[in-house]
């Protein structure tokens, strides 16, 4: 019944992303053509020293990088859209398999920081706006200005030396006990190495997600339907819970969609940090060892999760929010 | 029912660092209501309209003072008393739409008011199919969201949750603007309404032609105080009071349509004597050393000391 708007919504976010990876295409090919990387070194490696220089224009050749960039681009772009996105030279695997497996491990530390940033976020948000000009206030304001100017590695680093080496309450690195085979690392195991890189994650995210929430809120409590409610005798708790939630939820929403994307960046330095070995830790070995395929595959990826972050952020717009749900359709 | 006597409203602020400085908003504000009655406020924005529905409701801002005493049903309105009484016993009815929240239907907002009021979850909901029948509400009316709602529509949602509420004193602050003139007239019907089942009824109001179609009696604020209280007989009969009643008579298109030049005093410079005195014509050296009090002249209250000439 409602099918229309919803098709065209899809269709513009669907136009949108191609034009959107297109230009992270050109960009990407761009600056790859006009890094100090040579193909052919990055290629070869160490043996490099046992091949004459006839040999390396012959391979350059074969590679067509005699070609103008032009022709260069169209032949790399249709192999990329071809679904040949080469092999990743430091996994020595197919890059679409390195970028899949990878993704996994790491998308349960993304969904954990990400649930965790989201609540504690909105619970201290919540609490700031309320109490507005309160200790409470205070120090959950001092509390998020300190979290939002620190660096997430220098953060992550704290967390690792307090509770992995001085409390040693959680493990130093890695996703499992080192040398332990995968199918025997338990679920508790698991959960127990997940947990302080998932926290160090999320604390990128709570202070954005808190400062946001408390300002949002004490917008809500200053407006004419808040002064008419007290005027109804509501109590603050009554006011929270009918009129502050309702209206404070919906920008939370597209701030905690949104924020997929400091997450999946906040993602690499942290991976690195605990050594987990997700995409993030993947992006930083490509980049060291210059392993162009898995890096363009990398960018390509991140920018599809980001844009369907902050697509599934429009989209929660359009179906919760009654001013654009009905109004929107009645105007259509 | 209510009387208001002395009232003043003082405003806290810091400016410039930590220097206070203290805005006497209200200064010498009187009123009373009766049960049955509609007693309309009228006056210039700045007058101090709003402030004194606040006021009574004890929902001013947390930097004001109130000064003076207020008196509901005999005893006076404490902070605490107003937090009881508010929603329950005095009920306000506000501006607009705006003051609906807009993410909530408005059969759940007005049944909220009835929840408040005690009434059970299945009685609130009674209550609200109930007084939305009264006012001609459709039933699919309760499942719209304030912004689907026409600006007749609104007011009658709005005069709904005074309704349910059963209060005995109802404030409506500003209900008519920007509406169109037969609404106009159905809202200050509805307000009549409320008073002849024995409720009292405050119209506060910048529109004296619309405070004259409904009210008993008439209070005239200027400037934070009280400047008359006339019965709305007094307008046509010209037994008004106070000069700038008189002239704010005069300014009606019907009149001489002459408006009142100057304007309000600052409420940050306030004259020593009378707050007119800079705008009136019977102005001698006799209104400028101290301010006029409040008296009864011809059957009303002036606060004039040349108004029984």
């Amino acid at each position: 019944m409602q099918l229309k708007p919803i098709l065209l919504f899809f269709g513009y976010k669907l136009v949108r992303l191609a034009l959107l990876l297109i230009a992270v295409a050109v960009l990407t090919f761009g600056m790859m053509s006009l890094s100090p990387i040579d193909p052919v070194q990055a290629y070869v490696g160490a043996d490099m020293l046992q091949i004459s220089a006839a040999q390396r224009e012959l391979i350059a050749q074969r590679w067509g990088l005699d070609q103008p960039m032009i022709v260069r681009f169209w032949d790399w772009f249709g192999q990329i859209i071809q679904g040949n996105w080469g092999t990743s030279m430091v996994f020595n695997q197919p890059v679409l398999q390195v970028i899949g497996q990878r993704f996994q491990v790491s998308l349960q530390l993304l969904a954990i920081a990400w649930l965790l940033s989201g609540l504690l976020g909105l619970v201290l948000g919540v609490l700031a706006g309320a109490f507005e000009g309160t200790w409470i206030d205070r120090g959950i304001r001092l509390y998020a200005y300190t979290l939002a100017s620190s660096p997430t590695f220098w953060v992550a680093l704290l967390l690792l030396i307090l509770f992995s080496v001085s409390l040693r309450l959680t493990p130093i690195c890695c996703a499992a006990p080192p040398g332990m085979l995968a199918q025997n690392v338990t679920f508790w195991q698991h959960l127990h190495h997940l947990l302080l890189p998932a926290l160090a994650l999320s604390i990128i995210g709570i202070a954005s997600i808190a400062l946001h929430t408390r300002q949002k809120l004490i917008d809500v409590l200053h407006s004419d339907y808040v002064l008419f409610a007290r005027a109804q005798g509501e109590s603050l708790w009554g006011i929270l819970q009918h009129h502050g939630l309702r209206n404070i939820l919906l920008p939370a929403l597209t701030l905690q969609f949104a924020s997929l994307s400091e997450l999946f960046g906040g993602s690499v330095l942290v991976e690195q940090v605990f050594a987990y070995p997700g995409l993030g830790q993947a992006t930083v070995q490509a980049a060291l060892r210059s392993d162009v395929p898995l890096l363009v595959g990398i960018v390509f990826f991140s920018a599809l999760f980001v844009y369907a972050g902050n697509t599934l952020a429009d989209l929660s717009y359009q179906v919760i929010d009654p001013r654009i749900r009905i109004g929107g359709r009645r105007t259509t | 029912m209510l009387s208001v006597s002395n009232l003043s409203v003082t405003f806290k602020q810091y400016e410039q660092g930590l220097r206070r400085r203290q805005l006497t908003v209200i200064t010498e504000l009187d009123l009373d209501v009766k049960a049955g009655e509609v007693v309309a406020v009228v006056g210039a924005s700045g007058s101090g309209k709003s402030l004194l529905a606040h006021a009574i409701l004890g929902i001013l801002p947390e930097n004001a003072t109130v000064g003076g005493t207020m008196l509901f049903q005999g005893q006076p309105l404490t902070p605490s008393r107003c937090q009881r009484l508010r929603g329950k016993a005095i009920a306000l009815i506000p501006q607009s739409v705006g003051y609906l929240d807009p993410l909530m239907r408005v059969g759940q907002q007005v049944q909220r008011v009835a929840q408040l009021n005690g009434l059970s979850k299945p009685a609130a909901r009674t209550a609200v199919k109930r007084t939305f029948d009264r006012y001609d509400l459709p039933p699919q009316a309760e499942r719209c969201y304030p912004f689907q709602v026409s600006g007749g529509m609104a007011r009658r949602v709005l005069v709904s949750t005074a309704v349910v509420s059963h209060a005995e004193l109802i404030i409506a602050d500003e209900p008519t603007p920007g509406l169109h003139p037969e609404v106009v007239v159905e809202t200050l019907n509805h307000l009549r309404e409320l008073a002849q089942e024995g409720r009292g009824v405050i119209l506060i109001t910048h529109d004296i032609e619309a405070a004259l179609l409904v009210a008993d009696r008439v209070a005239v604020f200027y400037a934070g105080t009280t400047a008359e209280i006339a019965s709305t007989q007094d307008f046509a009969a010209g037994n008004l009071r106070h000069p700038y009643t008189q002239a704010l008579w005069r300014s009606l298109p019907q009149n001489d349509f002459m408006p009142v030049p100057g304007n309000q005093p600052n409420p940050e410079a306030l004259p020593v004597g009378c707050l007119f005195s800079d705008r009136c014509p019977w102005m001698t050296e006799a209104c400028l050393p101290e301010r006029p009090r409040l008296r009864t002249v011809r059957g009303g209250l002036v606060r004039c000391i040349h108004a029984d000439r």
